[in-house]
């Protein structure tokens, strides 16, 4: 037996060095080019040919929003009426035509864009934050917590969508965007709290986990250096569907005029107004919000189905 | 009942409970009488039914047998790392250190594990975190125990790759497990469990999962690491050409039981057990070119219904009348050298048959069947 040998690690850390073990042969370096789980998923995704146009789309689709109104060519509050009955057809002074106040349905759709991305972000990220929180929670404590929390995520989805936002128009107003944002945060977080818990619960069955214990790393750390890095990837793809169904959520509830007031310009708004044209013929009012609609949802759908491939940690380069 | 279990369970066995006097000051564990029983939907399992073994300081000790028969449940119960329930301690002590550790609190075992005794797992492929890089897992195993800086566990976390003879540790140190092969990680495990000098490392089937030609290599640098940091070894395995080549000692278990102990070479050149036996003449190459292999006759009996007397009585071709009620206990022989078969017992101590087992033989004490 050696004796081991002192070491400046030795002295450091209080622990009696080992020498390194003696080389046999010739070693062959490998390239050392280090790329982290993250970093993997990134290089997978911009190889999926559907998530990149996902991308393009869905960013040249942001980018309208941000800057389209800055640069559209009426002012959507202006109501110059109409010059004909229920509005004009497209023409090269209205790309979209116009609805039965004379107002551009173009300027209506990219004014319309920053609404509809908005609440599908914010009440996604609400959902994904709380959903988080608890599903970790939920599947790290076990027992009666887990229980208990499950049982409220039952209720939360025993909850009439209308009737929440009937409820929420008398604490902030009838058609409030953080209304809608707060009701969809808040009737769907136990979409991803389920998911987070039930990745939880899997992962810490894992061999990892248990190397992790034997070593006596202790359970706080477990839970969130082991397990939520890794529980991640499927909610992040969960929750970029639920933005998408989100958009759609807040188009099909301002249809019903109970979103957003029906003065704004929303996708949805435009498509609720269409509904008094549509027996006439007029079809750009409703074709062209639904197609923005229809474009935003597909595109970052396409973006998810990339996101779920380029994560999935069966998944190799 | 809930579904889930808090990730560590709870103290299986009340704290302040009469225990033994502790083992001698070179005996660094001592499991004594352990029964680790695991409650499911069908009923109960004995995994552990009464384990008895000693491993003394520096030593190197190998736990034999067949898939299932309790062995790395033995492992994870030292460790304690069985979820309770369906776990359950039912019985036993057991001594690491001079201390008897069942008795400890969770948070107290904690300190021990990974720090005094650590474990190398049997899936190299799977043990490691896939997010983080090798460096941070060894130097992170480092700072739950050490009060050092991040800087220094991770020159811990070198200096250990180094040991178990990765080349450029220091690049190394910071791949992520996907970046190397089953053989690496394997050394990775090592590094890990030995980061902290432990005094008791524990290898669950270190070798299982590695093709043939690593599995030697890990084999020698675990034999070399024990070597070099002193530390005591309890080598898991089905493997009995592992075990000649790696322990001084062995335990043969069968069915929750240690059958036979003694050093390597007595175990086996001279099996006492004739399951023992039958293990070493089914080796493949005990057998002549162009002749059937030997097997051992039957499988290994239902957990739920444990014959009463001798586990392994309906397997056993040299079976007799007392086998069937009485379970043997283990009979030392010499010292260090024991075994659990009536065969083993003069005339005047085996029971005499059906009738009189029933009456007062302490060994009938430990019937399965009353379960």
């Amino acid at each position: 037996m050696t004796l081991p040998i002192q070491s400046s690690v030795a002295a450091e850390t209080g622990i009696p060095s080992v020498e390194p073990a003696p080389r046999e042969g010739v070693d062959v370096e490998v390239s050392l080019e280090s790329l982290n789980q993250w970093q993997l998923a990134l290089r997978r995704f911009l190889r999926h040919k559907m998530a990149l146009v996902g991308l393009t789309v869905f960013s040249a689709i942001v980018l309208i929003a941000i800057i389209g109104p800055i640069v559209a060519p009426y002012n959507p509050l202006n109501i110059p009426g109409a010059t004909r009955m229920g509005g004009d057809p497209p023409s090269l002074q209205h790309l979209f035509g116009t609805d039965d106040a004379g107002r551009d349905v173009y300027t209506n759709v990219v004014n319309g864009a920053h609404i509809s991305l908005a609440i599908g972000l914010f009440s996604t990220l609400i959902a994904g934050i709380v959903g988080i929180i608890v599903g970790a929670i939920a599947g790290a404590a076990g027992g009666f917590t887990d229980n208990f929390l499950m049982r409220v995520v039952d209720v939360t989805f025993a909850v009439p969508l209308l009737f929440l936002i009937l409820v929420a128009a008398v604490f902030f107003g009838q058609g409030s965007m953080i209304a809608l944002i707060l009701v969809f945060g808040l009737l769907q977080w136990g979409l991803i709290a389920r998911l987070v818990r039930a990745q939880f619960l899997s992962l810490r069955e894992t061999d990892f986990v248990e190397a992790a214990r034997a070593v006596g790393v202790s359970n706080l750390r477990i839970t969130f250096r082991h397990i939520l890095p890794n529980a991640l990837g499927p909610v992040i793809v969960v929750m970029t569907l639920l933005m998408a169904s989100n958009i759609v959520l807040e188009a099909f509830v301002s249809f019903l005029n109970f979103g957003i007031a029906a003065t704004e310009a929303t996708w949805g708004n435009a498509l609720s107004n269409s509904q008094n044209a549509m027996g006439d013929g007029n079809w750009w009012w409703a074709f062209f919000p639904g197609m923005a609609i229809a474009l935003t949802v597909i595109s970052i759908n396409f973006i998810g189905d990339g996101l779920h491939d380029a994560l999935d940690p069966r998944a190799r380069l | 009942m809930s579904t889930v279990v808090d990730l560590e369970g709870v103290s299986p066995v009340a704290e302040g409970r009469a225990v033994g006097p502790p083992p001698p000051a070179d005996v660094l564990l001592d499991v004594r009488g352990l029964k680790t029983y695991f409650h499911v939907m069908d009923g109960t399992v004995a995994a552990v039914d009464g384990v008895d073994f000693q491993l003394k300081r520096g030593e190197t000790l190998g736990l034999v047998g067949e898939s299932g028969c309790g062995k790395s449940v033995t492992s994870l119960t030292i460790m304690r790392l069985i979820d309770i329930p369906p776990g359950e301690i039912v019985a036993g002590e057991i001594w690491f250190d001079g201390r008897e550790i069942l008795s400890l609190p969770m948070a107290e075992t904690r300190k021990i594990r990974g720090a005094d005794m650590s474990m190398i797992f049997q899936e190299p492929m799977t043990s490691l975190n896939p997010v983080f890089t090798v460096g941070n897992q060894i130097a992170e195993a480092v700072k739950a125990h050490r009060q050092v800086s991040n800087r220094g566990a991770w020159n811990r976390a070198v200096e250990m790759l180094a040991a178990v003879g990765i080349p450029s540790p220091e690049q190394r140190a910071k791949q992520y497990p996907h970046e190397l092969s089953g053989g690496m990680r394997q050394r990775v495990m090592i590094a890990m469990a030995l980061s902290c000098d432990p005094k008791l490392v524990i290898a669950d089937e270190p070798t299982t999962a590695l093709d043939v030609t690593i599995q030697a290599q890990i084999l020698e640098l675990i034999k070399a690491m024990q070597q070099r940091t002193g530390a005591a070894l309890l080598l898991i395995t089905h493997d009995l050409a592992v075990v000649a080549e790696t322990v001084q000692r062995m335990a043969v278990m069968y069915a929750g039981k240690i059958v036979e102990t003694g050093t390597a070479e007595d175990v086996l050149l001279d099996p006492k057990h004739p399951y023992t036996q039958g293990l070493i003449t089914s080796i493949p190459s005990n057998v002549p070119r162009g002749q059937r292999l030997n097997v051992i006759r039957g499988t290994v009996p239902n957990p739920f219904r444990m014959p009463v007397g001798c586990r392994f009585e309906p397997r056993c071709p040299l079976a007799f009348e007392p086998c069937r009620d009485s379970d043997p206990p283990l009979r030392t022989l010499d010292p260090g050298r024991r075994a659990a078969c009536w065969l083993q017992y003069p005339l005047s101590e085996r029971p005499a048959g059906r009738d009189a087992a029933a009456s007062s033989q302490p060994v009938t004490t430990e019937r399965v069947a009353k379960r």
